[in-house]
């Protein structure tokens, strides 16, 4: 019953979000009020709708209904609570539902806050956003359709795959989504300001917090799979270039690029071609990764070939969203005037070069992701493209990144002196050398010390720049904080951003250039040292009871110097259902690095294989990537952006030309 | 290779990008070589060599059979005296490029190799436009004024007149 309410609403849903994307279009058009106004009341009953089929899916789960196909394929009973609920979205089917759960939340969101936004632009992106969620809403009841039913009803489900039961991806899907799914709004507005023929100063303004929080969630959701990558795949890596995270990848670039040249546009007005192609290409990059994860194209070509409905569903419809926005956008982009003027030596100079850099890094991960597929679409061959390519085409786009996000913050408005700015790096690139000097001194590692003094130089740089704002070497106490209080969040939050960013390549850093590995045979009693770490094995306990799984659990004594540091208890697990091993790592975290802990195979001496290492420094690149998404939050906190309060209101007749 | 099925369910099953690769134990203590020399030259050339079977999987970190075959051959070609490139060779000629993870230099990878650097002249090329077309326009709103304009500004710098009567 409850499964059939979720699929019957998902079918009202779909005739809900028809009528969203036809008529307050049509009502934009003739300036028709009373049509427009039609865009609220739908999107709120298309998200009521959307989030009862999504309810009934998620208590489908909860209450174990294995007469429900996707609840018996990926759910069982004896599965903690926080994993049946998780499982929701851990499989095809489900996620999609997520996928426009999220997507009508957006919409509510617009209709809820967006009071201010002018009549004829608010319809026209709720009945953007209604068209995506047509698109996604067929592809769901025709390929992946998550309220079949099954009959006989099997006696439990098949469980959920152990390598997803775990909390940091419980929430990774949907925070990924949030980011993916948000750019649906600046792609809406994009496509409505594209009918209008306008963007100015104002659209930016309501442009950016939607986007902006967006690019925060798609951070925090990168962050959180790398992290928990690195957690559980049980070698310490963080991150792969696999084509499942260059996935989400392209959009955090574009976005991130994206979010910058906003800044330009509300500005100085300019830049607005530009940065409306930028909000396609970000959605458009978010439905390719879901192209890209959803049908099988990268297993293989051939696989795919072989079932593609649900692969051509989604590629038809990446067709038509980027193709008809493309075409939109050659159509009307020429029509979007431009109004200020700014020197290429100045702040909106450099966030220019901040998109050529950003968008190029986008294009390249882009290249290497589709271009195994395409040679094998074409019959060219196979190959292979993996982090040596990515690495050797990504770093040195990041470098000139990195460089400039101290200086191009340093420098003024419409026109910047180079000499003032660098003048006001000078404690920066002295900290910058010196980092480097330091880390030449004790590795004698090349790339390791240029990427410690490019960390230092974007650290030190950007907060001397909050220094500068604030002069507390100068001015009184009180004085300070009036002028802390003076300045909008959304310094602070590029300032955390950037602070941000320098702690994450410091992490990266030290993990690539500096970890220390140990493999080998270890019986009880046996102790290693790595990197100045002694690691006593204590032996391993067989038959440790968890929910729904069963462990041998080693421990391994830490010491440094003889002084106890902590107990590392690694797992090797053996889930009930699926029956399938995991190996759970123990990690003791400092402020200087990761002691990482595996425990592996017995041999027939009664020793066990343990994997010991020393990754330097690696919290950083986590803790980094929540202080960049921290910034975000905080910058969307500005009042200039916060959504509800009355802004400028841009005089039609006299639009602001600088 | 249920394994393998496995794995490869799961990347279907996730949106859930990060590596699914799988919980794995790759390189194990009864491969790897006494000589600590050859035995880091070995890891560096399986960090670069691609498991065939596994989805985007390094032979060093993949837990297949296959990968453990290999991880051995690479060490016994090392043992025998073979360069890294004689190493790399002696796989791409049973496997083809496919097991090199960065692409060879050649023909049918022109495009992807040189496709970074031009990327990169395009978009640099996109900005020279703008800049250029800007300047054309500023150059454009840097005439003098007309006559008429002249008066207008004057209107309205006109001490005795409150404002209103000259409208830009």
């Amino acid at each position: 019953m409850i499964a059939e309410i979720g699929h019957f609403s998902l079918i009202l849903a779909l005739f809900v979000a028809l009528f969203q994307a036809v008529f307050p279009l049509i009502g934009a058009a003739r300036g028709n009020r009373a049509w427009m106004g039609v865009a609220e009341p739908a999107s709120f009953a298309q998200f009521l709708l959307v989030a009862t089929s999504f309810g009934a899916l998620t208590w489908c789960y909860v209450a174990s209904d294995f007469s429900v196909l996707n609840v018996a394929q990926n759910s069982h009973t004896d599965k903690p609570m926080l994993y049946k609920i998780a499982g929701v979205w851990a499989n095809h089917e489900g996620s999609m539902l997520l996928w426009i759960f999220i997507l009508g939340l957006y919409g509510a969101a617009v209709s809820w806050l967006g009071g201010n936004l002018p009549p004829a632009l608010r319809a026209r992106a709720l009945s953007v956003q209604a068209m995506i969620a047509v698109g996604f809403i067929l592809f769901i009841l025709f390929t992946s359709n998550p309220f079949l039913r099954l009959d006989p009803v099997p006696a439990n489900g098949e469980g959920l795959n152990p390598l997803l039961q775990d909390p940091g991806l419980a929430f990774h899907p949907p925070f990924l989504y949030l980011g993916y799914v948000g750019f649906s709004m600046a792609f809406s507005f994009a496509i409505a300001a594209l009918i209008e023929g306008r963007v100015d100063a104002a659209w930016a303004r309501w442009v950016r917090p939607w986007t902006l929080a967006a690019w925060c969630f798609l951070t925090l959701g990168i962050g959180l799979g790398s992290w928990w990558a690195y957690y559980t795949l049980g070698w310490g890596g963080w991150w792969y270039w696999d084509p499942v995270e260059n996935a989400s990848f392209m959009p955090w670039l574009a976005g991130t690029a994206l979010v910058h040249s906003l800044i330009v546009v509300e500005r100085r007005d300019t830049l607005k071609a530009w940065t409306v192609l930028l909000a396609i290409v970000s959605f458009s990059f978010s439905l390719l990764g879901t192209f890209l994860v959803r049908s099988g194209v990268l297993t293989s070509v051939h696989s795919f070939a072989s079932d593609p409905t649900r692969g051509v569903f989604i590629l038809a419809l990446l067709a038509a969203v980027t193709g008809g926005s493309m075409a939109l956008f050659f159509l009307r982009a020429p029509r979007l005037k431009s109004g200020g003027l700014f020197a290429p030596v100045s702040r909106e100079g450099s966030l220019v070069l901040n998109n050529v850099l950003l968008s190029s890094a986008a294009g390249v991960v882009l290249l290497g992701t589709l271009y195994p597929l395409f040679m094998d679409v074409l019959d060219l061959g196979k190959i292979s493209v993996g982090p040596p390519f990515f690495n050797a085409v990504f770093v040195p786009l990041m470098v000139p990144v990195v460089f400039l996000m101290a200086l191009g913050t340093q420098m003024s408005w419409k026109r910047g002196n180079l000499t003032l700015a660098l003048r006001q790096l000078k404690v920066a690139g002295v900290a910058a050398l010196a980092a480097l000097l330091l880390t030449w001194a004790m590795s004698r590692s090349l790339g390791a010390s240029a990427a410690m003094g490019l960390a230092t130089w974007l650290f030190v740089g950007t907060i001397s720049n909050l220094f500068n704002r604030l002069k507390p070497s100068r001015l009184s106490l009180s004085e300070v904080w009036r002028r802390a209080a003076g300045v909008p969040l959304s310094f602070y939050g590029m300032i955390l951003a950037h602070a941000g960013l320098a702690l994450v390549i410091v992490g990266i850093t030290g993990s690539t250039a500096w970890k220390t590995e140990k493999i080998q045979v270890m019986h009880s009693g046996d102790t290693i040292n790595v990197a100045g770490y002694d690691l006593a094995f204590k032996g391993v306990e067989e038959g440790v009871k968890g929910p729904n799984y069963i462990a041998a659990r080693a421990t391994f004594t830490a010491s440094k110097n003889g002084k106890f540091i902590a107990d590392l208890k690694p797992e090797k697990r053996m889930y009930e259902m699926p029956p399938r091993p995991t190996t759970n790592a123990a990690i003791h975290t400092s402020a200087f690095g990761d002691l990482y802990a595996v425990i592996g195979d017995p041999n027939e001496s009664g020793g066990y294989v343990t994997r010991l290492y020393y990754n330097p420094l690696v919290p950083w690149i986590f803790i980094g990537a929540g202080v960049v998404a921290l910034g975000g939050l905080v910058s969307l906190g500005d009042r200039r952006y916060r959504v509800g309060v009355p802004s400028h209101k841009v005089n039609p007749k006299n639009p602001v030309h600088a | 290779m249920t394994l393998r099925r496995n794995f490869v369910c799961v990347c279907a099953v996730a949106l859930v990008l990060l590596g699914l690769q799988g919980a794995a134990f790759a390189v194990q203590p009864d491969e790897m070589l006494a000589n600590p020399q050859l035995e880091s030259r070995a890891r560096v050339l399986s960090e670069g060599l691609r498991c065939p079977v596994c989805q985007n999987q390094s032979i060093d970190d993949s837990d297949a059979d296959l990968a453990h075959d290999l991880r051995v051959i690479v060490r016994q070609r090392l043992q025998s005296g073979d360069t890294d490139a004689q190493v790399k060779q002696y796989l791409v000629d049973r496997y083809g490029d496919y097991v090199l993870l960065e692409p060879p230099f050649k023909t049918s990878t022109l495009v992807l190799w040189l496709g970074a650097p031009l990327i990169l002249l395009a978009a640099l090329g996109v900005a020279l436009v703008f800049y250029r077309r800007r300047q054309e326009t500023s150059e454009d709103t840097q005439r003098p004024l007309s006559a008429e304009e002249q008066k207008k500004i004057a209107a309205l710098m006109d001490p005795q007149d409150d404002g209103r009567k000259g409208t830009l």
